[in-house]
């Protein structure tokens, strides 16, 4: 039975079974491939979207858990003309290596921040480490989290 | 990625006729050039580098994206000679073809050390260049990409340049010798302007000069500063297109699961229960296990899980124990591998004796995005996208699989969620070719579960070193180091079907050239049988090499009384390497005393770069932490210095992930790990704060991605012995330390 719920603002009905992961009714069901598979098991966070305004792993979501409820990807969150405070500090801060757990971590950090706008050192570590990043980006993750903090307290 | 495969499809149909260019090998003595792979009507290719079309220049950059910023170095290189500016750059890939091959990865196989730069060893490597371009090697990997393109793709920019300037001299009746170039456009005395996509066309017509004279270092505007990657606004805004993330019309996802054991036989196997799963289509035999395709990633996986195999047992040792014994009884002579440094007469010691066993686990790659590939055979022709190392290996692999001519398969090779080694393996490719072939017309992407991957790695073997060593007057009488491990080439030859000649240099990389005045200095390396398969895995066998060595030297200055950086300083013959010690001295204030934590210093030169590394660790109430990490090394050139020390940094903390968690281990023949949870790399609050600095001797410029990974270890176990006194002689470390 199709699931209706709303991804990046817009309604999407997704035709795959209730208990299908919302990683995948994500990735396979509406093409939105931004959103990573890791490890399937919230070992990793590459798969980390938000969920009513809350960072959730995406493949421990079931696509029934989400019906009617709000799903921001990455590709919600900003785009290449539009990008999020987040976004824009990666980039200053040159983050990325591979790439691949990015989103998740962009996603954990953007939730972090609507939560807590002053995060200590310590509350940066302790919420972006459910996330790994196997090219070791961690020291540029911790300065583009404190970075993307000031600019949104700016805004 | 269309258009590349439009345009690698009309030349591999032609069969490559039109040669434009090829020039970018003019500075090489090897003259005869392969075809220019992007060579086609009505497009300004050129050289197999350079591609102007009325819509901007795109930069071909022929080395993988893993992840290591290399497509942004390969673009610079040609783009600081043609006066392009940074915003206005492009990248492709570019298809698999003979013109991109790497000299470089062949260079560093030869026998001499790379601080050698002698006549002898220069010559060597020389000769090296033949045999790699009729292999067509093209390869990422072994911290090659940089010095291979160094030379060539700066010239194949500067002759692009002088090939639009002479096309502007013809259009506009002029004198070349009066026109300039600036900002991607060429410049007449009069202020007129052509930009060089108006000129393409005319430009590929003319006749390639001789490569001129490369700007001088002093002249660089793009070269030696922090560029911003290429990549990354794509990779941080989910718009980057991996493997997986290939979305065509009647897409199919599949899954594979195969033999455990692996390498072994698939006797039979019962799919009816999960041909009963929703949204599972189809079960398809792959000989060693099966694919199975569905309307979703999640639904294959769980097919795949529903699966009811009969496997054949495991060819090799059961478990990790025995695999372990199986090494510890080859240090014979039977098994010798090689000794390629001998000097003195380590058997003779009148000072202060010491010795030792060491020991290192299997490790697997566990890249953040699993194997996966997406294919698509259409009327008898094969398109796969793959993140691979290989491409020219990737094609032929996935022809063979499909039982297609090679030249009917067009290869799109995507970004990879890092490689680390592992994608120069073509078992995902295959398999996609595989299911693609048993689904005409329906484009299928494969992805591996975390699970599969991490039962079906390429792994970095095992090994144990025999080191024997003394000490006289403060400094090292002999050292004699011996190393035993299955060999990677052995079982890489058998996997793509190459002779392999020789000893396996890879087993005492790290170890044999380390520029250490030692009087008495043995390395020697013993080859034991062959286990799993085994391949690339970041720093190849500096990985577990550098533990080895570094570690004895600690032991060995401990043994003679005297500080590990001081004792390494003393002995180091080598004035780059001298350097980077120096440096991380400085950086970390090695010396000043501190309340509850230690310093730990290593050293390893590898793929010709000298690398040190200094970890501080403190003893908290919660275990150990690793507190701050500073790393120095000499790249000969730095192209990008923020890159650079991406790379350093990123490779110290894949050699720290492997040195406090990473072991892989067999029970009944299989991979005991399953994923990240008991396979687990370093989290963000386990990682130090690291600093990193970058020396230019001014010699020979190096590639980076590999150095950083091995002196890692062995700093931390050298901070870990000053600060408890406690020496660790095998990883991971954490059997024998609790980490905070």
């Amino acid at each position: 039975m199709p699931t209706t719920l709303t991804v990046n603002g817009a309604s999407a009905t997704v035709d795959l079974p209730g208990d299908t992961p919302l990683l995948w009714a994500l990735r396979d069901g509406l093409n939105l491939t931004g959103t990573k598979y890791g490890c399937g098991v919230a070992a990793c966070g590459a798969c980390t979207v938000m969920v009513d305004g809350t960072a959730l792993r995406s493949c421990q979501t079931t696509l029934a858990d989400v019906a009617g409820a709000s799903v921001m990807t990455i590709e919600g969150l900003g785009s290449p003309a539009a990008l999020h405070a987040v976004q824009a500090a990666w980039i200053e801060h040159q983050v990325a290596q591979c790439g691949y757990c990015q989103s998740g971590q962009i996603m954990q950090a953007a939730s972090l921040l609507a939560e807590n706008p002053s995060p200590t050192p310590q509350d940066i570590d302790d919420a972006m480490d459910g996330n790994l990043c196997r090219c070791g980006t961690y020291p540029r993750i911790r300065a583009a989290v404190q970075d993307a903090a000031n600019r949104l307290r700016e805004v | 990625m269309s258009r590349l495969g439009t345009i690698a499809r009309r030349t591999f149909l032609i069969g490559s006729a039109a040669i434009l260019g090829g020039v970018a090998f003019g500075t090489y003595a090897y003259r005869k050039p392969h075809p220019n792979p992007i060579a086609g009507a009505g497009i300004g290719a050129i050289t197999p580098y350079v591609l102007i079309d009325p819509q901007g220049v795109t930069i071909i950059t022929p080395r993988a994206e893993m992840g290591q910023g290399i497509q942004s170095t390969l673009a610079a290189l040609v783009a600081e000679e043609l006066d392009l500016p940074w915003n206005q750059v492009r990248v492709m890939h570019g298809p698999p073809a003979a013109a991109y091959y790497n000299r470089g990865m062949l260079e560093e196989g030869v026998p001499f050390a790379p601080t050698d730069e002698s006549w002898l060893a220069e010559t060597a490597r020389h000769a090296m260049a033949i045999p790699a371009k009729f292999l067509a090697l093209q390869i990422t990997g072994g911290s090659t990409s940089t010095p291979d393109a160094y030379e060539k793709m700066r010239a194949a920019g500067a002759v692009a340049r002088v090939a639009l300037i002479q096309a502007a001299a013809r259009r506009l009746g002029v004198s070349a010798d009066t026109l300039r170039t600036e900002a991607g456009a060429v410049i007449a005395a009069d202020g007129t302007r052509i930009p060089y996509t108006d000129l393409a066309v005319e430009a590929a017509e003319s006749d390639l000069p001789a490569v001129p004279p490369l700007k001088a270092r002093a002249d660089w505007t793009l070269l030696g500063t922090s560029l911003p990657r290429i990549d990354m606004v794509e990779k941080s805004t989910g718009t980057a297109v991996f493997a997986g993330d290939i979305r065509l019309p009647g897409m199919r996802f599949a899954t594979v699961k195969m033999n455990p054991a692996i390498g072994a036989a698939m006797n039979s196997y019962d799919a009816s229960a999960a041909l009963q799963l929703p949204g599972v289509e189809q079960v398809i035999d792959l000989g060693h296990g099966v694919a199975v395709v569905a309307n979703s990633t999640w639904a294959a996986i769980q097919g795949a899980n529903a699966v009811i195999f009969d496997w054949a047992a495991a060819s090799y040792p059961a478990t990790t124990a025995e695999m372990r014994a199986q090494i510890g009884a080859a240090f014979t002579a039977d098994t010798l591998n090689a000794t390629p440094r001998n000097e003195g007469d380590v058997t003779k010691s009148s000072g202060q004796t010491w010795e030792a066993e060491y020991h290192v686990p299997t490790l697997t790659h566990a890249t953040m995005e699993p194997m996966q590939a997406t294919a698509h055979l259409h009327d008898g022709m094969l398109d796969i996208w793959v993140g691979t190392q290989a491409p020219g290996f990737a094609r032929a692999a996935a022809a063979r699989a499909a039982g297609i001519p090679e030249e009917n398969v067009t290869l799109h090779t995507t970004l990879m969620g890092g490689g680390f080694g592992r994608r120069t393996e073509v078992d995902a490719t295959v398999y996609a070719a595989q299911v693609a072939a048993a689904i005409p017309g329906t484009p299928v992407v494969v992805t591996w579960s975390r699970e599969e991957d991490m039962a079906h790695g390429m792994f970095r073997p095992m090994a144990t070193a025999r080191i024997k060593g003394s000490v006289i007057d403060g400094t090292v009488e002999s050292l004699d180091l011996a190393i035993c491990a299955p060999s990677i080439m052995e079982t890489f030859a058998e996997r793509f079907g190459v002779p392999l000649a020789g000893p396996d240099s890879t087993l005492s990389q790290g170890a044999w050239e380390q520029p250490y005045g030692f009087a008495n200095y043995r390395v020697t390396t013993h080859r034991a049988p062959r286990t799993v398969p085994h391949g690339f895995w970041r720093s190849v066998g500096a990985s577990h090499n550098g533990f080895f060595h570094e570690s004895a030297v600690d032991e060995l200055a401990h043994l003679a009384g005297v500080d590990p950086l001081e004792f390494r300083l003393r002995q180091i013959t080598h004035e780059p390497s001298r350097k980077v010690l120096e440096a991380v001295a400085e950086m970390s204030s090695w010396g000043t005393p501190r309340l509850n934590r230690a310093l730990g210093v290593a050293f390893c030169l590898s793929f010709g770069v000298p690398t040190a590394e200094v970890i501080e660790v403190e003893d908290t109430p919660d275990g150990i932490r690793l507190t701050a990490a500073w790393a120095a090394v000499d790249v000969g050139t730095a192209l990008d210095p923020r890159n650079i020390e991406a790379q350093v940094s990123g490779a110290m903390v894949f050699g720290l992930s492997a040195a406090i968690n990473g072991q892989i281990t067999f029970a009944g023949g299989h991979v005991e790990q399953q994923n990240y949870w008991d396979y687990a790399p370093l989290r963000l609050h386990q990682c130090p704060e690291i600093q990193v600095r970058i020396l230019e001797s001014g010699g020979k410029i190096r590639g980076i991605g590999e150095p950083g990974t091995p002196p890692a270890a062995p700093a931390l176990a050298n901070a870990l012995f000053a600060l408890t006194g406690q020496r660790a002689r095998e990883l991971p470390l954490d059997a024998a330390f609790s980490f905070a």
